[in-house]
């Protein structure tokens, strides 16, 4: 405990407070990327998985074995295969690349799995009433569906866009810059790993912690108006 | 020429044989009132008849055109010429009263917004919700919701409407302002297919009544005879049934 | 290019590999079931306890869901020792996991709990119902129902957390790749073998929770979402 008190005004110099916060803006920014394109394309996924036409159906399995696999696969051993795959095809070694990719990549899986339960949430006589008024399937969606549904897709959304944030600890795993990987980098040059972890514990928690907040007040706040 | 012609219709969900058969004929400002038990393959029937149920086999005619269903501008030109209002009303949980009966006509059949919206205006003062334009469906009553969703079925200007059980999900006291509102319509010779259990109701407004048990046509009869004398016994069983338990 | 995947040399690796399956099942299973037990634990006192008690549960759920597992255990396994406290990789991995399943499987066991209705207790009390009776027939059937779709979800993403225990050492599944790959540097055809014995050993475990939730809980979960 002494050891640690004496550590403390070492720990906290300047150089280690950018360097900290830089790995936090590592960590935001691999969650914000991955979450934006999980949403854009995981909607994409959750629409055209919802199409009926035969000529789409080759779409409509690919999207289910997609969603499927990267599901089931650990984030860690994911982002080591893609991380050995770009060695292989040596399009790029950048590390945050490799890192981001993966995560939207695993986003978009998750992510369009929540939206297609959105829209499946939303009572079927909605969907006859628009058909019967001659509105198109993406007319149905734009006007009747989505506007309804966005209720029941953010709250689980929220939830994983705090996952996220915790699952790009393991891109330290491939050497990329954030905050688990800061601790490290702290932790071997000899700082105390009560205080390198715990910092970055406080860090994680500081990210995540008003997201979860805001995720439950909307949930309460939608499932009171809904009623 | 008849308005509506059915030749041998037969539709599935999915193993099960809801329509049978079918041979009907509606002739403009008719109005005819299909009956029978429930899962009797009437709302079937209507949902066939705007394309949410399409048929295995027959032939259907409109306005002496046959209909291909497997033809998206086919489904449109039904869709747009009859339109239907649903047992739980159907009316968008997003939308208020007006942008219910508003959006159809305005996005979809691309029609002058403010001219749609007059003629909004007016249907909802005709069914007697003119207070209610900025109210959202769960705000309403059964009853009001069932009107605003006629309005809305109005709006699209149809040539034939089809009323699908529109009072079974309301209660008693409240089954009276939606007929009321049909027999308005009733009355300005608009053809009409309703499926209903108000046997009173339909006694009074259809020109011909339609028995259907087990996914058939049993009886084709006006509505004074398929009450007092029908043709079967199955119509008979049925009538006196429901008559005793009235 | 200039690379060829060739899996012959990976797939004599495949018994070592599934043995290392048994490993992560195993960790899975301890946790998860430490995780129930900890997590009833909990969600009893936030139903059942004073202010105090139900503050420090619901900051530890807080805190344990809001940071990253990974973390929690580099600091189980780092930073105890400065305590005199050494754990083995094996314990220290299981342990955080434990942990961090006891604060996900407290809420979802108190959502359980809340979700029972006043009314059919009320009915199984005019039935004369005795304690017993009542939870055997009333609650169990009902929490379980609710429970058991978000509980078998919970066991597939604690599945995939196992791999994190290859960091620390522990030869599981992942843990045997990375022994693999500094042996043969097969890479992609080891980390896609493995990729593949994870979506096998979580399909057979979904497809065992759907029978059982079927058959014993009534409880609907579907083999692919």
């Amino acid at each position: 405990m002494e050891r640690l008190i004496e550590e403390i005004p070492n720990f906290f110099t300047i150089w280690n407070v950018i360097f900290l916060a830089k790995a936090m803006g590592v960590t935001f920014l691999l969650t914000a990327i991955g979450c934006l394109v999980g949403f854009s394309v995981g909607g994409l996924l959750a629409i055209f998985r919802k199409t009926k036409s035969i000529y789409l159906l080759p779409l409509r399995i690919f999207i289910i074995i997609y969603t499927e696999i990267f599901r089931r696969v650990p984030f860690l051993v994911s982002l080591l295969l893609f991380f050995y795959v770009f060695q292989i095809i040596k399009i790029s070694d950048d590390l945050f690349l490799i890192a981001t990719i993966t995560v939207c990549i695993i986003a978009t899986a998750y992510i369009g799995e929540i939206i297609r339960s959105g829209i499946e949430s939303i009572n079927q006589t909605q969907w006859d009433a628009a058909t019967a008024m001659n509105f198109t399937y993406y007319q149905t969606l734009r006007e009747v569906i989505f506007p309804q549904a966005w209720k029941v897709i953010l709250p689980p959304a929220f939830g994983f866009f705090i996952m996220f944030i915790k699952d790009t600890a393991l891109a330290s795993q491939i050497g990329v810059m954030e905050l688990t990987f800061a601790a490290k980098i702290l932790n071997n040059k000899g700082f105390s790993p009560l205080l390198s972890f715990g910092t970055i514990l406080i860090l994680y928690f500081i990210l995540s912690f008003p997201l979860d907040r805001f995720g439950k007040y909307m949930e309460r706040k939608l499932a009171s108006n809904r009623n | 020429m008849p308005q509506i012609e059915i030749k041998s219709i037969n539709a599935f969900y999915d193993k099960l044989h809801v329509l049978k058969n079918i041979e009907l004929n509606v002739s403009k400002g008719e109005i005819v009132s299909l009956i029978g038990p429930s899962g009797s393959g009437k709302s079937s029937l209507l949902k066939m008849l705007v394309g949410l149920l399409i048929p295995k086999s027959g032939k259907i005619y409109l306005n002496g055109n046959q209909v291909n269903f497997k033809n998206q501008s086919d489904l449109r030109t039904i869709r747009e010429q009859i339109a239907i209002v649903f047992q739980q009303y159907n009316l968008f949980q997003n939308m208020n009263v007006l942008k219910n009966v508003c959006i159809a006509p305005t996005k979809i059949q691309k029609r002058n917004p403010k001219e749609v919206n007059e003629q909004a205006l007016t249907l909802l003062e005709k069914v007697g919700l003119k207070d209610k334009l900025n109210s959202y469906p769960d705000e309403l009553s059964g009853g009001q919701q069932q009107r605003v969703a006629i309005a809305r079925a109005l709006c699209l200007n149809p040539q034939i409407l089809l009323l699908d059980e529109i009072t079974s999900a309301l209660d008693p006291e409240l089954v009276k302002e939606v007929l009321d509102s049909i027999r308005l319509l009733a009355s300005e010779g608009m053809t009409m297919l309703i499926v209903s259990h108000e046997m009173n109701f339909v006694k009074e407004v259809s020109s011909r009544v339609v028995f259907m048990d087990e996914g058939s046509i049993i009886e084709i009869n006006n509505p004074k005879n398929i009450f007092e004398k029908p043709k079967e016994k199955r119509t008979l069983d049925f009538v006196s049934k429901i008559l005793k338990e009235k | 290019m200039g690379y060829t995947l060739v899996y012959t040399q990976v797939l004599e690796f495949l018994p070592y590999l599934i043995k290392g399956a048994w490993i992560s099942l195993q960790i899975a299973i301890l946790a998860f079931f430490g995780g129930m037990f900890f997590g009833l634990i909990l969600a009893t006192i936030r139903s059942f306890g004073n202010n105090i008690s139900n503050k420090i549960v619901i900051w530890y759920v807080t805190f344990f869901t809001n940071t990253p597992q990974l973390v929690q255990i580099y600091f189980l396994f780092f930073a105890l020792p400065e305590f005199g406290i050494l754990l083995s990789p094996y314990i220290a991995v299981l342990l955080g996991m434990t942990l961090n399943a006891a604060a996900y499987l407290c809420e979802i066991q108190r959502a359980g709990f809340l979700s029972i209705r006043q009314n059919e207790l009320d009915a199984a009390k005019t039935l004369n119902f005795s304690l017993f009776q009542q939870v055997k027939y009333v609650i169990l059937p009902h929490i379980m129902r609710v429970l058991f779709p978000p509980l078998s979800n919970h066991y597939i993403i604690m599945t995939l957390g196992t791999s994190m225990a290859a960091i620390f050492g522990v030869e599981e599944l992942t843990g045997r790749a990375f022994n693999i790959n500094s042996e043969t540097f097969r890479s992609v055809e080891i980390f896609s073998i493995t990729a593949l014995i994870y979506i096998v050993i979580t399909f057979i475990a979904t497809f065992l929770l759907a029978i059982i939730g079927r058959y014993f809980f009534k409880a609907k979960i579907r083999i692919i979402q």
